[in-house]
């Protein structure tokens, strides 16, 4: 109680806008992973422009020409080339397009369908929310990568697809986060009164609920856009998500797998490509979940 | 009264915060005598409940207690380490809390957190543990003393909860119980039983009882001495009888004042209160901590009162006012 | 006790027979099962051949109980490419699975509890800080990115560990590692969390004015109320490793039911596919089910509601 006195003090000359640019401005993990991720992003959406090469073009007359760091590599190819003979670097840049398109389409499909569902559960309660708790119990049953290696196995692999089937598996946790979320919210007493006064289900959840939970929602949204850029990987590496001669970066892991021991380069480049991108969406996620709830930071 | 049990004399808590040091507790000093009832009276946020964790040295970790002396049972325990302070705590001084649903572990059974604390600081058996924890529990009046033990905290009333509480307090005999509030989260038809229940076992046991709250006619009811406190400074106390006849502090008579007698405030009149805030007691703060609330507030009182005196022997109190210039009972306050 | 664990056991099986449903169900996706078995070369008598054997021709309704009913029975089909009973290769196989699943989860709680306890008890310290930077980075390792790493260290530069093949416990190192490392995050993040809320607890404070040493609070006071939900999350973590024992699987080509998942599932094997979504989802629900009773046993307020 006397810290809380004392914070008041502290910050009662500032807005909430200012305390809130302090907060973000003040941690690492959420600038870290905001410049990071921008970064990839510029990288992906001006790849044309910042390379020469194009991510498919085969010149088997340069095949497995090692990075520039390597005695044997040079400036031409910057990350050298694969068994084909494309230029690793450009699949690179062009392969950060194919995640961000798989984290963000999965985010999206998978945010509405969790969204609608876990505020219906918290919002109505009772049998609606014993209906949306077993689907998810259903739903936390089937093992995801099975599952998704099967139906893209049946269907056939492509970008869409794949996209389609996660969104479709990775629901869960904006269900269970919004469910418990909006159940909160339900029984504060600004929802009783906008229910007293007569607002509608629609105005009170889009009024009431939503402006609430979204901060939640983005939490979640970020974590399961890296779960999905890690799982598309996965897939891909299997050899059962995005197909050739995409340059997805678990497939091409998939690809370099072969030369594992004689070129670890074309192993470790897309593998630490995908991991400076998973950190970075979840530094700005744990960070955004920091900045702006900080009492739940654990 | 019968031998000093506790001493305190000038103790201090500090919090050091990112906007400056608060200053919960501010140099109070006070002892318990066994067998003798010590209520410490104060409103919300006075600094009550951090001088008795203080006492027990259970504050949170970034406080900073200081004093001068710090005595119980003849021993100093200011400077104890801290293996030897658990020796003391639930041994020789126990302490009752605010909130009886939390403050039992919801996941052992009654039984296992009452005979826990006598095997800790007693080589008893199991079964010897077992028989003074029923017969604790039928002195705290739980019916069916033995059935309760082996309940868990969730199968109890909150009255029960405290109840269970004192009584595993008691299961070493200490000298000195502190009791935190421990009826404010209660029913009101509860707190009445569970103060006189502690009054009784006070006397029965012999005990010295600090009872930490700001309900002035429980005060009345069971006090020897009393002991007031605002903005972390002790600024009167005396005993019971004193205290309540002839006030010497301007916030002591306005507390009273707040409190209707039958008989006494007609039907109709407003009750007394105190008008304005506490300050803050962040940073360095001087002067009469009252002033700023006082209604005969003068000129001095920007410099730090002394203590004095008051009209009875043994009562002392921190005023600038001398306590003949002043009306025992009479409407200070607008 | 009894009411609850009824109750959990009901909602378990209703659980199941959905999945079950489910997994029958992703059978039709891919539209006639019967031109897929059959492949680009049948010609239309092999397929109406094939959709008589196999069934097909009958009603889904009647497939759907036809397939539990032998499944009940132990029976989950013929698988199309191994030509073999798919129960017997699934459970010719699960053991390896299970023996990494498990020696993963140990590994993950091993390293994830005393770690998150470590970093709950001294926020803020060194130990704290470096929890928080294995979680970030467990959560960002691509797992199967992780395993082709640790082979070029561990089998390439220093060829200390087998890179592939199940034969002897050496070989079930580094698998453990990268599916135990997997889990770690959430554990110690929940471990960590549940704590620091336990420490600050009333009867935390209530144990320490009864004067009991701070490891018998720790241990016996805090600890027990912190573990509870890890109990619930260690349970779901090792169903998603069995998820996750697929693509470990393949990169160390342990022959366990995950390898045996990439197997079936490239060669569009459907009958073995759908036996092991099933036998994975029965392990998920048996384990949450046993988590929940667990559960009813640490916390008697859920035992005696």
């Amino acid at each position: 109680m006397t810290d809380l006195t004392a914070k008041a003090d502290d910050i009662i000359a500032l807005t909430p806008g200012q305390i809130l640019r302090r907060r973000i401005l003040g941690h690492q993990g959420v600038m870290i992973g905001a410049t990071a991720l921008v970064l990839i992003l510029l990288v992906a959406l001006f790849a044309p422009f910042l390379t020469p090469h194009d991510p498919y073009l085969q010149d088997l007359g340069a095949r497995m020409i090692p990075p520039v760091w390597d005695a044997r590599g040079g400036w031409d190819h910057v990350l050298g080339t694969d068994h084909l003979g494309r230029d690793y670097l450009a699949r690179l840049m062009y392969g950060a397009r194919i995640s961000l398109i798989i984290g963000i389409g999965t985010a999206v499909i998978s945010g509405l369908i969790g969204t609608c569902l876990g505020v219906a559960a918290g919002f109505f309660g009772g049998r609606v929310d014993m209906a949306v708790t077993f689907l998810i119990t259903v739903r936390l049953s089937m093992p995801v990568v099975l599952v998704a290696l099967a139906v893209v196995a049946l269907v056939g692999g492509s970008l869409e697809i794949v996209i389609l089937v996660l969104g479709l598996l990775l629901w869960d946790r904006f269900a269970v986060v919004m469910r418990s979320s909006t159940m909160q919210i339900r029984h504060m007493d600004y929802v009783a009164a906008a229910q007293a006064v007569g607002c509608s289900i629609g105005r009170i959840v889009f009024t009431e609920i939503m402006p609430n939970v979204v901060n939640n929602l983005i939490i979640v949204a970020t974590l399961e856009m890296a779960h999905a850029i890690i799982l598309e990987a996965a897939l891909s590496f299997l050899g059962l998500g995005v197909q050739p001669p995409l340059p997805s970066w678990g497939l091409m892991v998939s690809e370099g797998k072969e030369m594992l021991f004689f070129d670890p380069y074309l192993i470790t480049i897309p593998g630490a490509a995908l991991f400076v991108l998973v950190l970075s969406i979840n530094l700005l996620g744990d960070g955004i979940r920091d900045v702006t709830a900080p009492e739940n930071r654990n | 009264m019968g031998e000093r049990i506790l001493e305190v004399e000038n103790l201090t808590v500090d919090i050091p915060l990112a906007v400056g040091t608060l200053h919960p507790v501010q140099g109070i000093s006070f002892h318990v005598d066994r067998g003798e009832t010590l209520c410490i009276v104060g409103e919300s946020g006075c600094g009550k409940s951090l001088a008795s964790l203080a006492i027990m040295d259970l504050l949170p970790k970034r406080a900073v207690r200081r004093a001068d002396r710090l005595v119980l049972d003849g021993k100093d325990i200011l400077n104890l380490p801290e293996s030897r302070m658990c020796d003391i705590r639930g041994n020789t001084m126990g302490m009752i809390f605010q909130e009886p649903m939390t403050s039992l572990n919801p996941v052992y059974t009654i039984g296992n957190q009452m005979i826990e604390t006598l095997r800790r600081h007693r080589r008893v058996s199991v079964e010897d543990a077992r028989d003074r924890a029923i017969s604790l529990l039928e002195k705290v009046g739980i019916s069916a003393a033995a059935s309760r033990l082996g309940q868990y905290p969730h199968q109890l009333s909150g009255g029960l909860r405290q109840r269970v509480m004192i009584a595993m307090m008691l299961m070493c005999g200490p000298d000195l119980i502190i009791a935190d509030e421990p009826t404010t989260a209660l029913d009101v038809t509860i707190q009445a039983q569970i103060l006189l229940l502690l009054a009784e076992l006070q006397r029965e046991f012999n005990m010295g009882l600090i009872l930490i709250t700001h309900d002035l006619g429980v005060v009345a009811r069971i006090a020897d001495r009393v002991a007031v406190m605002y903005a972390g400074q002790m600024v009167e106390q005396g005993s019971a009888a004193s205290i309540f006849t002839h006030p010497a502090h301007p916030y002591t008579r306005g507390l009273l004042d707040c409190i209707p007698i039958p008989g006494k405030t007609r039907r109709g009149q407003p009750l007394g209160s105190i008008p304005g805030i506490v300050p803050s007691l962040i940073g360095t703060v001087t002067g009469c901590r009252f002033a700023a609330r006082c209604p005969r507030v003068l000129d001095v009182c920007a410099t730090d009162p002394p203590f004095r005196d008051g009209p009875a022997p043994g009562q002392a109190y921190r005023c600038h006012l001398d306590s003949t210039g002043s009306e025992p009972g009479a409407g200070a306050t607008p | 006790m009894l009411v609850y664990s009824l109750k959990r056991l009901a909602l378990a099986l209703v659980v199941a027979v959905t999945v079950s449903i489910i997994s029958f169900g992703l059978l039709y996706l891919s539209g006639d099962p019967a031109i897929a078995m059959g492949g680009e070369s049948a010609t239309a008598e092999d397929i109406q051949a094939i959709r008589v054997f196999y069934g097909f021709d009958r009603p889904l309704v009647v497939q759907y109980l036809d397939w539990v009913a032998r499944a009940l029975h132990g029976d989950l089909g013929k698988s199309y490419y191994f030509d073999a009973s798919v129960f017997d290769l699934v459970f010719q196989r699960l053991p390896v699975t299970l023996t990494l699943g498990l020696s993963a989860i140990l590994f993950a709680i091993a390293l994830a509890v005393p770690l998150g306890i470590a970093a709950a008890v001294r926020p803020n310290s060194l130990i704290d800080r470096l929890a928080l930077l294995i979680s970030v980075m467990g959560q960002a390792l691509p797992s199967f990115w992780f395993a082709l790493m640790l082979i070029v260290l561990l089998s390439v530069t220093y060829p200390l560990l087998p890179p592939s093949g199940s034969e002897t416990w050496a070989h079930f190192v580094m698998p453990t590692v990268v599916l135990g490392y997997y889990a770690t995050p959430a554990i110690m993040r929940l471990t960590r969390a549940g704590m620091l809320e336990v420490l600050t607890s009333d009867y935390i404070r209530t144990a320490r004015a009864k004067g009991l040493r701070p490891p018998v609070v720790l241990a016996k006071h805090a600890l027990r109320n912190a573990v509870i939900p890890v109990v619930s999350l260690a349970a779901v973590q090792f169903g998603f490793m069995l998820g996750g024992s697929i693509v470990v699987e393949s990169v160390f080509a342990l022959h366990g039911a995950g390898f045996l998942a990439w197997e079936s599932i490239s060669r569009n094997d459907l009958p073995t596919v759908q036996g092991l979504i099933l036998v994975f989802s029965l392990i998920y629900i048996t384990l949450t089910f046993l988590s929940d009773l667990v559960n009813a046993w640490l916390d008697p307020r859920i035992r005696i509601g």
